[in-house]
């Protein structure tokens, strides 16, 4: 088995606020092997973009900050790392696109002039060395015409042109580690499809590891190797893939799962959670999600159940399962 | 079968753009060119298509929020693209909108029971005395409690704003509903809640919906029929299960396998488009969709393909069909 590339232990990234402490991760631990695909799953608000963003640390402080827990990246830990240090992996050993290719481009500078600067900062490679480089990384990308969109602006560029830059740009340096988050959620439907297979083939020509933040199960189901679902800043449950299609264990879980239409699948009436994901903001000693719970029993509001593991090692943080951890 | 409610006639909505010193139309997007169709009375029709290809124009020129280009709607048979301004007034209350953004579409300095309610009072459709209770009963009906009334938008979920864009068009009583990306911006457990808020209405007071999404798992559990568009025009539309069971449009074909499927053991045979979709203000010659069809011929290059009735119902614009 591969050994772990990223370990979060405990890490706990608060916020504060006027209105109070928005606990936004809370306790987190879960880790990602080399050239594994993981997907973090959850609805808004639920913490799983602030997880990619301490690891990249880059927590907006204030209002942010990092209060606890270790993040081990290929055996250093990313918290105790000065900035410099942090620089030289940022970009270059972990590579990160966002949801919003219109956004994350800069406006004025050429996308050659954009994939060609972590060339040359992090590889020191000159000029005529990264511009060459540039053209290959566009190539791969699945981009026709390179040289004419090396000096191309990035408004000239298409939704699904654009996430295959940003692509281009975070795979430059060959990063040992890739963070997505949420890449193909503002493009279209046939766009999803070519960024999702682009991203499987990059994948597994370079056993790259994928960390992908996502809220639509169909592509969870699709690409990855180990899931983890995140409500209210915890996580709740994790497993492999196919545990976790087959076998969900958390009501949460089980209730998004239902929840989502399906092709193929019709169904009278969609199952739906009542009520809504709590206010972040003064979360006490109890299960989070126990207010809209079906099976919520005394103890759920009373204590936080902790995430345990079954022999399979599937975890779950639920007190319906107490009496099976015991066996 | 029952009457059709809206009847659309080769609806053309052509947007100017403009350039130069003088602002001379250089050019148009044609966002909507030339699309035929009728919703029946208590169906769902929905629109499907990607970014761009005219659904939403479509929706909004139906109930003349614009004005048209060139063909006709009808609405029990009124012309409305015909009808004076004051005519088109009265008629407002039976055929409404709700909009995908439910963060931009309510005035944040409104109490929501003034917006509510405001639509009412400005077609003088009831007295202010009975205004409240009516707000608060149609309140109750979309999931909303009566002491929300004087709250402000701020205050509000995106779920429980979708709801309260809901109760803005259904306090007037209407007859159809234009549904525009109305659960696109939600989170999945909420985008149910108001799915089945959306079809207990239906059931219950008849109503008529046209759907527009680009989300087809919603479309094939919401709909009666379903119509594709791409680029403008209409390339296939058919009853639901007729559409989900055997779509013949190579577009529908690419975009019903390009939806991911939540079972990590399903292995499928996926169509992969090439390339992005075309602009609306230069669209391809003979059939639109030529660019990116991987079964496109030299014919499908020149000549534009008839939008015919394949039987049943089933009408589908191509020519390998």
């Amino acid at each position: 088995m591969a050994k772990n590339l990223v370990e979060f232990r405990n890490l706990k990234t608060f916020f504060y606020t006027e209105e109070g402490v928005v606990k936004a991760v809370n306790d987190v631990s879960f880790s990602i092997r080399e050239g594994e695909t993981v997907c973090i799953v959850g609805e808004s608000g639920c913490g799983k973009s602030v997880t990619a963003l301490s690891l990249m640390r880059l927590i907006q402080s204030p209002p942010g900050k990092i209060e606890g827990g270790e993040i081990i990246f290929d055996g250093r830990d990313i918290l105790k790392l000065s900035e410099a240090e942090m620089r030289r992996i940022r970009g270059n050993e972990i590579g990160m696109i966002f949801q919003e290719p219109m956004t994350s481009l800069n406006p004025v500078l050429t996308i050659g002039e954009q994939i060609m600067e972590p060339l040359m900062v992090h590889k020191l490679m000159t000029k005529k060395e990264a511009w060459n480089k540039a053209i290959e990384l566009i190539k791969q990308v699945g981009i026709p015409r390179a040289e004419q969109i090396m000096t191309s602006y990035p408004h000239e560029l298409s939704g699904g042109m654009r996430q295959r830059i940003m692509i281009a740009i975070a795979l430059s340096c060959d990063p040992k580690l890739l963070i997505a988050d949420e890449p193909t959620t503002a493009l279209d439907v046939t766009i999803q499809a070519q960024i999702l297979d682009l991203l499987r083939k990059i994948k597994q020509e370079r056993n790259m590891a994928l960390m992908l933040i996502t809220h639509d199960l169909g592509i969870v189901a699709e690409i990855a190797d180990y899931v983890v679902v995140m409500y209210a800043g915890k996580v709740i449950e994790e497993a492999p893939v196919r545990e976790l299609f087959k076998n969900p264990k958390h009501p949460y879980t089980r209730g998004l799962l239902k929840a989502k239409p399906i092709i193929g699948q019709r169904q009278e009436r969609l199952y739906t959670i009542p009520g809504q994901v709590p206010n972040p903001i003064g979360l006490g000693d109890y299960c989070y999600f126990s207010d809209r719970c079906e099976y919520a029993m005394d103890i759920c509001r009373q204590k936080i159940p902790q995430l345990a593991a079954d022999e399979n090692g599937h975890k779950v943080a639920c007190w319906l399962y107490e009496g099976e951890w015991k066996k | 079968m029952s009457e059709p409610l809206i009847e659309v006639k080769n609806l053309k909505k052509y947007f100017p753009i403009r350039g130069g010193i003088l602002q001379r139309t250089i050019g148009y997007v044609k966002a909507v060119d030339g699309v035929t169709f009728t919703i029946n009375k208590g169906e769902t029709l929905s629109l499907v298509g990607e970014s761009g290809c005219g659904k939403s124009t479509v929706g909004r020129t139906i109930i003349r929020l614009y004005d048209k280009t060139d063909g006709e709607v009808f609405y029990k048979s009124i012309p409305i693209h015909s009808l004076k301004k004051s005519e088109l007034r009265k008629l407002r209350p039976k055929m409404q909108l709700v909009f995908q953004d439910p963060f931009s579409s309510l005035n944040p300095r409104l109490r929501v029971g003034d917006a509510i309610g405001e639509a009412l009072l400005d077609h003088g459709l009831i007295s202010k005395n009975e205004l409240r209770d009516k707000v608060i009963e149609t309140m109750e009906i979309c999931g909303l409690a009566p002491y929300h009334i004087d709250r402000y938008p701020h205050e509000f979920s995106g779920g429980q704003r979708q709801r309260i864009g809901i109760a803005r068009a259904l306090i007037l009583d209407p007859e159809f509903i234009v549904l525009d990306e109305p659960v696109s911006s939600l989170d999945v457990s909420i985008q149910a809640q108001i799915i089945n808020l959306l079809m207990d209405l239906q059931e219950q007071k008849g109503l008529t919906y046209l759907f527009i999404s680009h989300d087809l798992s919603v479309v094939e559990h919401i709909s009666t029929r379903v119509a594709v568009m791409y680029l403008g025009s209409i390339v296939e539309m058919a009853a639901r299960d007729e559409l989900f069971a055997h779509p013949l449009h190579p577009y529908t074909q690419a975009l019903l396998s390009a939806v991911p499927i939540p079972d990590p053991d399903l292995k499928r045979e996926r169509i992969i488009l090439e390339g992005d979709i075309p602009s609306p203000a230069n669209p391809p010659k003979g059939c639109k969709f030529h660019t990116r069809c991987p079964l496109a011929k030299d014919i499908c290059r020149e000549q534009v393909p008839e939008y015919k009735d394949v039987g049943g119902g089933h009408f589908v614009a191509c020519h390998l069909v």
